[in-house]
């Protein structure tokens, strides 16, 4: 069972709804998923349009050796499994596929 | 002879319109947004002359309505800006939905207000229908009785919303205050900035090294505390209002607190009210004086945070009161200022016979004679000589 | 406390000449008001505007419904405005006209005595030339009023046109000239 999250009282609330900036980050996302893309690095042609649709940032990306950016594989932390990135991939390479989440 | 209080002050003939574009001036926010509607056009008209002429430095935006002058000025404040905005009756009545978020942002933004009747009928006269309105959206509102207050409640205001982070208005019957030359007392440029002192907001969304999110949504879980740490903003503001004031007249001379007190000491008959018509007021007191009717009055300066406990002490001696409101509130029950009164009377367990007046909507006269009347009937209220009405009276109405 | 008001016709100046007539009193040491009646601001259309003169802060803010003294910057308004309205019988009326006060007071309805005359629109156009009779009915209520101090009146009326027409100084002379005659020319007889 997860924790409840303890929420603050008037007092220890900044004012006026002040928010830190980059708090998503804290907040995983993750467990919402019942569907789990699975990412075929053989079939990847790194094109990227994955990592432009992805709603959630879910798509871990980072230069190779030739200083080219790649896809080098998914955040399962954030990603909520809404299967975009399945969807997008190009028809003829269809790198993700969305599988049923085992837990 | 007309002699100035403090040493370095500069006595002018202005009127109250003149005097808060000075104000602003000299204050020399970092931004206006505003729209001109009358009565309160000139405000911003002489304010944006003295932007042009380069007498303040003050950004200007001229926009295109007063839902984007409200909604420029609370850009300005977030970005970390001292902002401030000016506007009227149906002016007020546009930025409403932004006015809401100004004070739940915390925003110290402050604006010249001159009451105004609201259409329809459309009217441009004085009355506070406007920011009557406006009373519970989390602004501290400031009335003036005079061009002098206007002035004096403009440099209060600023640091008043900043300590208290929450939108201020200041507010002048419209062409009874605003467009009437009267005598006021100025102060040096150097003296009016020294005692604003510099804004430094806590946090600013232009601070690009600490970065964070305003106006996010929160629902059943977390807005209710912010909306509870607006309420209590208000209430502490109480506090930082008359630290303000004290501060005020140790520097310039002038005294102000929530309201003003005159001849209550030994009042046996009192009216509470707002604006200009507490001057004419204090005319009619001293000519009843002279015929022996013990007659006093508040005049509410703060009407948000109202000074609710501080009143009923005050009102609580007096055998009979009637509260002057300028605006109607349409309920079938009582105007806005006598429900705030009683409420206040009633949970401090005082009971004294009243009467609620509703007068001058349109800025119809209220002249000597009609307050001498209210006068008269509280004497016979007090007196157990006739019973007070059990509904909202009317001054200088055609009813029948 | 003095209470005075203005008729004029709208564009003739009656507010102008309120204010400046107050900004003049305030700097000989008394607490003024001006204040206008906001009303069909059109040129031609019959307007309104006040004084009150006081040695005591002016704290009342009712309009003005009895005067002490009327200013009728055009003699037509005679005909179609109750310009004596709540004078009683101690109020004092100045006309812009070229009749006499006997004549103006027979018209109105009023004591001679109470009636005084100057021929503003004369004096204008003679000193400014053109018939903007306001600043020369501020001199005559100047002396009809009695106890105010004309020099300082002029001092401050000479320094408020200074900055308005500094363009333009035989403006300024002309409205010096233009008080000082009115205050001299104006009569009750």
């Amino acid at each position: 069972m997860k924790k409840e999250e303890k929420k603050l009282t008037a007092a220890e609330l900044p004012a006026g709804g002040i928010l830190e900036a980059g708090t998503a980050q804290n907040f995983k996302t993750g467990s919402w998923r019942s569907l789990r893309p699975v990412w075929n690095k053989d079939k990847c042609i790194h094109c990227l349009t994955c990592w432009i649709y992805c709603p959630d940032s879910a798509i871990k990306i980072a230069p190779d050796e030739k200083k080219t950016t790649v896809v080098t594989g998914i955040d399962y932390d954030f990603c909520k499994g809404c299967g975009i990135c399945a969807r997008e991939c190009p028809d003829k390479i269809k790198a993700i596929t969305m599988e049923e989440e085992k837990k | 002879m007309v002699k100035a209080i403090y040493p370095k002050g500069k006595i002018v003939a202005k009127t109250g319109n003149e005097v808060m574009a000075e104000a602003m001036r000299q204050i020399s926010p970092d931004v206006v947004a505003a729209y001109p509607i009358t009565p309160a056009t000139e405000i911003v008209q002489i304010f944006s002359q003295f932007v042009a002429d380069g007498k303040v430095p003050t950004e200007y935006v001229a926009v295109e309505s007063e839902h984007s002058a409200m909604s420029a000025t609370i850009g300005a404040s977030v970005a970390g800006a001292r902002a401030m905005t000016g506007t009227s009756s149906q002016g007020l009545a546009l930025m409403w939905e932004m006015l809401y978020i100004a004070a739940g942002l915390r925003l110290p933004i402050v604006m010249a207000e001159v009451n105004r009747a609201l259409s329809a009928p459309i009217n441009i006269h004085g009355d506070q229908s406007d920011t009557m309105g406006a009373r519970d959206a989390g602004w501290i509102q400031i009335y003036s009785e005079n061009s002098q207050e206007s002035y004096d409640n403009m440099i209060q205001a600023v640091k008043i919303a900043e300590k208290a982070k929450l939108p201020t208005m200041v507010t002048t019957d419209g062409f009874i205050i605003s467009h009437c030359m009267e005598v006021v007392e100025v102060y040096p440029d150097e003296d009016v900035k020294a005692f604003v002192g510099e804004y430094k907001p806590e946090r600013a969304l232009l601070d690009y090294k600490k970065p964070f999110t305003l106006g996010a949504i929160e629902l059943q879980d977390y807005y209710f505390e912010h909306r509870w740490q607006l309420a209590e903003g208000m209430r502490n503001a109480k506090q930082i209002v008359l630290d303000v004031a004290k501060e005020f007249k140790n520097k310039f001379g002038r005294e102000y607190g929530f309201y003003e007190k005159y001849k209550m000491d030994d009042a046996e008959v009192a009216i509470v009210t707002i604006g200009s018509a507490a001057g004419t007021t204090k005319f009619v007191i001293d000519e009843l004086r002279e015929k022996g009717i013990k007659a006093g009055l508040i005049k509410i300066r703060v009407y948000r945070p109202f000074p609710a406990d501080e009143i009923a002490k005050d009102l609580a001696k007096v055998k009979a009161f009637a509260v002057l409101d300028r605006a109607d509130s349409c309920s079938g029950n009582f105007a806005p200022v006598y429900l705030d009164v009683v409420s206040a009377l009633f949970a401090n367990g005082i009971n004294i016979k009243s009467e609620n007046y509703v007068y001058g909507l349109g800025g119809r006269e209220i002249s000597t004679e009609h307050i001498a009347e209210v006068y008269t009937k509280l004497d016979k209220i007090a007196k157990n000589q006739v019973a007070p009405s059990k509904t909202v009276e009317y001054i200088n109405v055609r009813i029948k | 406390m003095i209470e005075v008001r203005w008729h004029g016709r709208g564009g003739q100046g009656a507010k102008t000449a309120a204010l400046l007539f107050g900004e003049a009193v305030l700097a000989t040491g008394k607490y003024i008001q001006a204040f206008p009646e906001y009303g069909p601001e059109r040129m031609g259309a019959p307007v309104q505007s006040f004084n009150r003169i006081s040695d005591h802060p002016i704290t009342i803010h009712s309009g003005i419904t009895d005067p002490n003294f009327v200013v009728i910057l055009d003699p037509t308004l005679m005909e179609t405005v109750n310009v004596v309205e709540g004078i009683g019988p101690e109020g004092k009326v100045i006309v812009n006209t070229s009749f006499s006060s006997e004549e103006i007071a027979k018209k109105l309805g009023i004591n001679k005595s109470q009636v005084f005359v100057v021929n503003a629109s004369q004096i204008a156009q003679e000193t400014i030339g053109m018939n903007i009779p306001n600043t020369p009915m501020l001199g005559a209520l100047v002396k009809v009023i009695g106890n105010l101090d004309l020099n300082g009146v002029l001092e401050d009326t000479k320094k408020k046109l200074e900055v308005k027409f500094r363009h333009k100084p035989q403006v300024i002379d002309g409205n010096i000239a233009c008080i000082k005659r009115a205050f001299d020319e104006v009569k009750n007889s």
